[in-house]
Formats: C-alpha cells, structure tokens, sequence
C-alpha cells in the first residue's frame, strides 16, 4: 500500500479557514478581554481571505481530490461563496445584540467559524464519510451556539432538544448510509450512482437505506413530519443563533440533498422523489397553517421555513418523469435559486428583529412591530419587502423563486402539485399580510427609537434593496444557477 | 427616445416621481408631497396624450411597441404594446390619478407623502397592466398592483379597514394564483413563449381550453367581481379612503375584464363559445340580482358599490354575446364607467369629508346648503342611471342593441337595469338631496370649494362630452374589436 499525496489545492479556503480557526483560538488565550473586538475582526478577515481564495480558484472544471473524498466543483465554489457571505452578514446584524447582552464571547466567533467550515465540507463532500463529518462538525457546533446565552433556560431547553433530535437524526443518515454501502459497497457518492446503473445492488436493500437517508435529510433541512425542533430552537436560540441557523445551513442541507439524491441515487429517482412528494406537501401545509396560529415573530418564521423548505422540494423532485431526465436542470436549478433567495429573505427578516431589539427587549413578538412604520418608514419598508417577498408577490425575488418552482413542477405534468402549492401559499400570504398590516395598520406600542450601529443599518437596507433588485432583474442569477448545475452535474 | 419608450414612461414615471415623493417630503412639510405627486400626475398623464394623439385607428395591430429581452432564461421579453382596446384604459387610468392625487389634497393629513406615493405607484403599476403584451409581465404588473391598494385601504381606510384590506387581498391572490399556473401551462404547451400575441395562435384542444377557462375565469371575475365572487368589493369600497375607492372602481375593476379580452377571449375561443351561456347567466344574475340588492342599501359607498358590480356585468355580458355593438358597448360601458363611477365615490367623498357619515338616513335636503354640488351630484346620478346625453347611456344601449340581436330574451333582461339602476340611484339621490333639511349638519354644509369643483367639474365635461359625442372612443376601437371578434369566431380545434 503506497500513500499518495493528495492534491491540497481544491480545498484550500478549507484549510486556510481551518488554521485561522486554530490561530484565532491561540490569539485569544493571549488577549485581554476588552480587545475582544480583534476576535471580531479577524473572524470577518478570515472570511474575506476564503472568499478570495474561492473566488480566485474558481475554474469550472469537477476536480476530485482526498481519494475521491471531496469535490471541488462551481457548484461547491457558488454555494461556498453564499455561506461565507450569509455568515459575514449575520455577524454583522449580530454584532450589537451580543454586545448588549454579553453574548459576545471569543466562543461564538470560533463555533461560527467551525460550523462554517463544516457546511464547506458538507457543500464539497463526494463521500459518505466526508459529508458525515461535515454535517457533524456543523451540527455540533450549532448545538453549543443555541446553548450560548447558557443562564437562559429557554435556550438550554432548545440546545437539548436539538441535540436529541439532532444526534437520532444523524443516526438516521448514518443508518441509510451503511445500508446504501451493504447494498453497492462502495462509500464514495460516485462509485455508488455507478454501481446502481450497473445494477449490481440489491434493490430491497437499496430502497429500504434511501428511506432513512431522505428522513435523515429531511431532518436536517427541516420539513415536515421531521420539523418538530424546528420551532423551538428557532424560539429559543438568541435570535442572532437563529438568524444563523434559519440562513448559511440552509445553503449547505440543499447541496448535501442534491450531493446524495441526485449525484448519488438518480436511479432511484423514482422512488424518492415520491418521498420528497410527501414531505414537500406536508411541510407547505403545515408550515402554512401552523403560522397563521403563532404570536412570536421567531416561531412565526419558523414554521415559515419549513413551508419554504416544502417549496424547494417541490423543484428538487420535479427533475426526472419516468426515466426523462431532460427536466432535470431547469428543476434542480430552481430549488437552488429558490433557496439562495430563501436565505437571503430570512437575513432580512431575522436581521430586523436583531434592529429592534435592544438591552432588555426582544423584539420577538408580531407586537413589536406594531406601528413600525411611524417609527421608521425606511425599515418598515424593509420588512414589507422581506414580507411580500416571503408571499411571492412581485417585483420580489420571492416571487421568482415561486415561479421558476412552480415552472418546473408543471413542466412535469404535475399541474396538481401545483394547485396544492398555490392553494397553501395563499393561506400563507395571510401571515405575511399580517406582519405589514401591524407596522402600518396600528399605533405603535413601543416609541423607543430604532438602535442599530450604522454598519448594520446600511447592510439591512442593502439586503432590503437587493430583494427588490433581484425580483426586477432575476436574470443573472437564475441563469447562474444553471450555468453552475449544467457545469457541475 | 421619448417617442419610442411611451409607454415605458407611462409606466415608470408615476413610480419614479412616487420615489421622489417618499424621499423628498417629511411629515412636517406635507405641501412638498402634495406638489410634486401632483406635477407627476399631470406629468404622466402628459406622455400619455401622444398616445391617443399618434394612434393609427386604421389597424389593429399593436403600436408604441417595445421589446427587450428580460429573462432569457424562460423567454420572459418586456413587451409592451397597445391596441385600439388597452390604449384608452392607459389615458383613462393616466387621468383619473391626476384626480386622485387631487381629491386627497387636503383630507388626507397622516402620512401624505406615503399616500400620495402608493397612487403614483399603483398607477404605473396598472399601466405595466395595460401595456404587458408578455403574459409574465402582466401577471407581475397584475399582482405587484395587489400591494399599494392593500396599504392604502390598510392605512387610511374606515374603522374595519384592516379586515377590508385582506379580504381584498386574499381574494384577488387567490384567482389570480390559478391564473399563474394556466399561464404556466400555456408557456409549456406554446414551446416556451410568454408572449401572448404567441398564445393567441396556439391551437389548443377544448377539453384544455375549458380547464384554462376556468383558471382565467377566477382570476378575472374576482376581479371584475362577478358574481357571486363579487363580496369583497363593497367591503373594500366602504373601508377604501376616497381616492382608493376612485382607483378600484375606475381602474382596477377593468383589469378583469381587460383580461378577458386579452386572454380567455382570443387565446380560449372555442371554451368562450361553449361557456357563452354561462357567462351570460352570470352576468345577467349581477345585472338584475345585485341591482336589486343597491335598491336596499343604507350606506351610499355601498350602494354605488353594488351598482359597480351590476354594471360590470353589462360589461361581461357584452363580452359574451361575440358581437360587435356588444362589444364596443361593453368597452364604452367601462370607460363611462371608469368617470361615473369614480365621480359618484367623489361626491360621496365630499360629503362624508364633511358630515363623516355615509349614511343615507344623516343626510336630506343637501341641495339646500349645496346647490353646486347637488347639481354636479345629480349629473352622475343621473349617468349612473343610464340616462341619455350622459356616458352611462352609451354603453347600456349599446350593450342591450347587441344583447337583443343576441337573443330577445337576453336583451330583454338586460334592459331592466335601465329601470332597476334608475330606481337605486334616484332614490337615493332624492333622499340626500331633496326634501327639507333634515338636521343641523346638513343645514352647516358648505359648498364646493374651487379644488372640488374643478375635479368634478372636469369628470362632468368627460361624462357629458361622451355622452353626446362618443366617436373619439369607439373609433379608436374599431379595428381592434374586429380583429378580436374574428379571433374568437376562428375555432383552435
């Protein structure tokens, strides 16, 4: 047995992000307290040097590379991009809450920075073994992130309720992994689409591991019947946790689903794609009608999440009509683009309970935005965007997301999931409506004028402006995604 | 450059002079919003003139047309065009904004410069409605459109406002997210064109067509309303603030039956034949029922409001007879509409500014205290009613001729609004105004100041001009209604 070298190159950013993780943890050893604000500042560096580093060696060809481990790929290099830009955002919005509720630990830059370079890793796997480590690595950094504020009993109770969850969930994926490699033998994500297509695995075996592959799947992105932590640690987590877990992981869930379902198990499309069918309608549904019953903006937009998750299944299981893959790109690229604008919506929305919060105050509850418009016409306009947008009404790049999904749905003759799809959104643009009605509707009950550092202010109004710029110009990135899934798949 | 982008500028002007408005004006200095919403009103309804003025009535084929590719990706152009049809509701709704922004001029004291913005706004918005011939870019203008009128009734609607506002919203999402999915469907079935002039050749097998019908049916009608999708419009109308009852009964009310005649007319020919009948029956249900329905209304906003719904029914049942009197009637009977029915919230509007009350019962004896706006106020009674000489009766005669050439019976249904419509529009015109005064408000009433008299005045001369001389109107329609009969005798089959 000889070992060889592997190539290092393609992860680069990981490894560069890695050894800024390890320095950072050292430099803090040695800093007084009060300069706490160079952790801050060398996280976001280290960030920026990834995204150069990603940038700069983007080259559209599928390098593979750790022993088939790990991929680097446009599509890889695209989501990578957008997780180092939802993080570098959500520091940002987060950098004042924490402050004011000395939350602003060195522990929360570096579980930050881990929990990033696991979704890297998840993003780039092309391995059981890889993705396992990577979702791993994000998952229990998450875990200790919702646990941060720890003399708060509500975010221990979420912490604990996410792990449980989270660690059967993981058990779940591992359990489908090792039946998928009992039935193919082999762990590499490539070697197990060969295998399949050469039909030297057994079906049963095959069936029966994508099962609890798609529910461990389904966990981690949050969809229904597999969405109970969902709500809590969305409400328990101090919201810049929140605004982190609802944004960047989102991200990395869709490209571990279409990794393992569509690099992977295309042959099986069939039968998950009926799976991802379920999931997709219970999740609209549910998602739907259990926030119209929620008082508690985090909760609210919890349960909007997995209807907004439901919705981008629906693209992810539109790729392939009884063995015709010729839908597969402009379906999968939906469920891409509809989840880079989720996330970018979500930003906005989280990012406007962190700008009305202040020491002491959660503005957490539909209450608290009672009358915003009085108090600030500008950053209720943001949040009336982030709203209409969520319901997919135009010009909002919601409103595209929905269309290209809803596209590629009737392009497979489903025309039915369709009407189901509009029929739920539909009940729930009344919550969204629900949110603008209190900020220009009523009185406000809260006069304290709005906080925010300036830095945030203008990132916010950014997020807020670019929701309307990429719903009046959706071209560039919608082509985008399917450039980058046409180059990758 | 000007020349070429028309349209274009109907459209964006209005929303970009909305953002000027937002940005330049503070809740101390209101007069600034006022201003420059009004110097863009008349701004936009001046690059709209040249419209009507440069328009070639000889064809039926689309002018002023622009196209740009606008997302490639699933062949979305933005398209814009007019024909002898949508040109009008362009001038139309270009019009009636400048009197919007007007009639909100000094009752409206909260937040002026976001009122005075979301007309502008929605106003542009309904122009992208008119001129879309890109059936994405329609549905977008469709919705996006859905937004300003939900805040405006949200914001400076009555004391149920907020229940006013969803309704209205929900509603309309609801029909229109039907339509979304036809049009996705057609998209694929066409090979992957939004274009609609595209759709309208598309051959397309009846069973599909009916399907289709039926997506585009509830979508228009709720917009329309037709009944029985008709409940949300007197709530909106009641709870709506003066100019946003103008807007929905003048402008918005058309996009459904615009749509109509864009889409399930010349795309679904032969789904329109075989649910001619009942579409008719729909319509003359509104026609008869809901103006049975205004006779016994207390409330004036909601009295008009029904009368709203029976007389667009006229407008559907025009539509629906496949000829050609019918159908300039029906095209007439919107435009008219559009003055009269906005002239009626007006005066309504006036009198609530000044008593703060709808009611029928708080008033008698107006003409005593108002004499000018009684007069003005009987005008539009009386073309609400149909009476010759005024736009109403235009139209309803028109609809009616084609209607009896259709069927006697049909024509003969349709006729009885000329008594039904006269009876719930005088009858409450002679328990407002005549008679004595009935209580000391009434009696402190003042008269039309020179801002109100001036609106009025000029949706009078509209009202009286079209009723005596409605060529300018139904010439500019000619060819276009030709050319769309002949669509839709042409079977896809």
């Amino acid at each position: 047995m000889n070992f060889v070298m592997p190539d290092f190159y393609p992860a680069a950013a990981e490894i560069f992000l890695l050894a800024m993780a390890c320095a950072i943890l050292l430099i803090d050893l040695l800093l007084p307290p009060a300069q706490r604000w160079v952790i801050a500042l060398l996280t976001m560096t280290t960030l920026v040097g990834c995204a150069i580093i990603t940038f700069f060696t983007i080259d559209g060809q599928v390098v593979l590379t750790f022993s088939n481990m790990y991929v680097d790929d446009m599509l890889g290099d695209f989501l990578k991009l957008l997780v180092y830009l939802s993080v570098a955002v959500m520091l940002v919005y987060s950098r004042g809450y924490l402050a004011v509720r000395g939350l602003n630990k060195s522990e929360f830059y570096l579980l930050v920075l881990f929990a990033t370079l696991g979704m890297m890793v998840m993003i780039s796997a092309s391995h059981f073994v890889s993705l396992y480590l990577g979702l791993e690595l994000l998952s229990l950094s998450l875990y200790a992130l919702v646990a941060l504020d720890r003399d708060s009993a509500r975010a221990t109770e979420a912490a604990m309720k996410y792990f449980v969850l989270g660690a059967m969930a993981s058990g779940l994926l591992l359990y489908g992994m090792s039946m998928i490699y009992g039935a193919t033998g082999t762990l590499e994500i490539g070697g197990v689409a060969q295998a399949i297509y050469h039909g030297v695995a057994n079906k049963t075996v095959l069936i029966f591991g994508l099962v609890f592959l798609v529910s461990g799947l389904a966990f981690k992105l949050g969809v229904a019947p597999f969405h109970m932590w969902i709500p809590d640690v969305y409400h328990g987590a101090p919201t810049p946790i929140t605004l982190f877990i609802g944004s960047a992981p989102k991200l990395a869930a869709f490209a571990m689903s279409l990794r393992l379902l569509v690099y992977g198990l295309i042959e099986l499309a069939g039968e998950w794609q009926l799976m991802l069918m379920m999931l997709a309608v219970l999740s609209i549904a549910l998602g739907n009608l259990a926030a119209i019953a929620q008082t508690n903006l985090k909760r609210m937009l919890a349960y909007s999440a997995i209807s907004h998750m439901g919705f981008m299944l629906l693209g992810l299981l539109s790729g392939v009509v009884g063995g015709d893959r010729h839908f597969a790109l402009n379906a999968y690229s939906s469920a891409m683009y509809y989840t880079v604008s989720y996330v970018l919506m979500s930003l906005g929305a989280f990012g406007m309970i962190l700008l009305l919060s202040r020491a002491g105050h959660e503005a957490e509850n539909l209450d608290d935005f009672k009358g915003l418009n009085q108090r600030s016409p500008w950053f209720a306009a943001v949040m009336g965007i982030m709203m209409f947008s969520m319901a997919g009404v135009p010009f909002f790049i919601g409103f595209w997301a929905k269309f290209s999904v809803l596209l590629a749905v009737v392009d497979t003759g489903q025309v039915w999931l369709a009407v189901v799809a509009v029929f739920f959104s539909l009940i729930g643009a009344y919550y969204y409506l629900r949110v603008v009605k209190l900020m220009y509707a009523d009185a406000p009950e809260d006069a304290a004028p709005i906080q925010g550092s300036l830095d945030m202010r203008l990132l916010l109004s950014a997020n807020g402006l670019a929701v309307v710029l990429l719903g009046l110009f959706p071209e560039e990135l919608m082509r985008q995604c399917a450039l980058i899934l046409l180059r990758s798949l | 450059m000007i020349a070429t982008h028309l349209l274009s500028l109907s459209i964006w002007l209005p929303i970009a002079g909305a953002i000027v408005v937002l940005a330049s004006a503070s809740e101390r200095n209101p007069g600034m919003a006022r201003v420059v919403a009004l110097i863009t009103a008349l701004l936009g309804f001046l690059v709209t003139l040249p419209l009507y003025i440069g328009f070639d009535t000889s064809t039926s084929a689309m002018q002023f047309v622009e196209q740009t590719p606008w997302i490639p990706q699933f062949n979305i152009n933005y398209f814009l065009g007019v024909d002898g049809i949508s040109v009008l509701f362009v001038l139309l709704n270009s019009f009636i904004t400048i009197l919007v922004v007007l009639a909100g001029w000094k009752v409206i004291e909260r937040k002026v410069a976001q009122y005075m913005a979301a007309f502008l706004i929605m106003s542009g918005l309904m122009n992208g409605i008119f001129c879309a011939l890109d059936a994405a870019l329609f549905y977008v203008f469709f919705e996006a459109s859905l937004i300003p009128m939900y805040i405006i009734i949200g914001v400076w609607g009555g004391p149920n406002r907020v229940y006013a506002a969803f309704k209205f919203f929900l509603y309309t999402l609801a029909g229109s997210l039907l339509m979304l999915i036809a049009m996705l469907y057609l998209f694929l079935q066409s090979g992957g064109s939004f274009n609609i002039l595209d759709w309208q050749a598309q051959p397309l097998d009846l069973s599909t067509q009916t399907l289709l019908f039926f997506a585009f049916l509830i979508a228009f009608a709720v917009k329309v309303p037709m009944w029985p999708v008709h409940t949300w419009l007197p709530d909106a109308h009641v709870e709506a603030p003066t100019g946003g009852s103008v807007v929905l009964a003048a402008i918005m009310l058309k996009l459904g039956a615009y749509g109509f005649l864009r889409f399930s007319l010349p795309i679904l020919p032969d789904a329109s034949h075989a649910l001619s009948g009942m579409m008719i029956g729909l319509s003359l249900t509104a026609v008869i029922y809901i103006g049975f329905v205004a006779l016994v209304q207390g409330d004036m906003k909601k009295l008009v409001a029904y009368s709203s719904v029976s007389h667009m029914g006229f407008v559907t049942l025009g539509f629906f007879i496949f000829n050609q009197i019918g159908m300039e009637g029906a095209l007439v009977q919107m435009i008219s509409h559009g003055f009269v029915s906005g002239a009626m919230f007006l005066c309504i509007g006036v009198m609530y500014d000044r008593m703060h009350s709808r009611q029928i019962a708080d008033y008698g004896g107006v003409v005593n205290s108002m004499p000018k706006f009684a007069a003005l106020f009987l005008l539009f009674s009386m073309a609400n009613a149909g009476l010759p000489a005024t736009s109403g009766f235009v139209g309803e005669f028109m609809v009616v001729l084609g209607a009896v050439k259709y069927n006697f019976w049909t024509g003969f249904a349709a006729a009885t609004t000329l008594v039904v419509g006269a009876a719930y529009t005088l009858w409450m015109y002679k328990r407002v105004a005549f008679g004595a005064v009935s209580n000391q408000h009434v009696a402190k009433l003042a008269d039309l100041d020179q801002r109100e008299f001036l609106i009025l005045g000029l949706l009078a001369l509209c009202v009286l001009g079209m009723g005596l001389y409605p060529f300018p109107f139904t010439d500019v329609m000619h060819a276009s209604v030709d050319h769309l009969l002949k669509q839709v005798a042409a079977s896809k089959l």
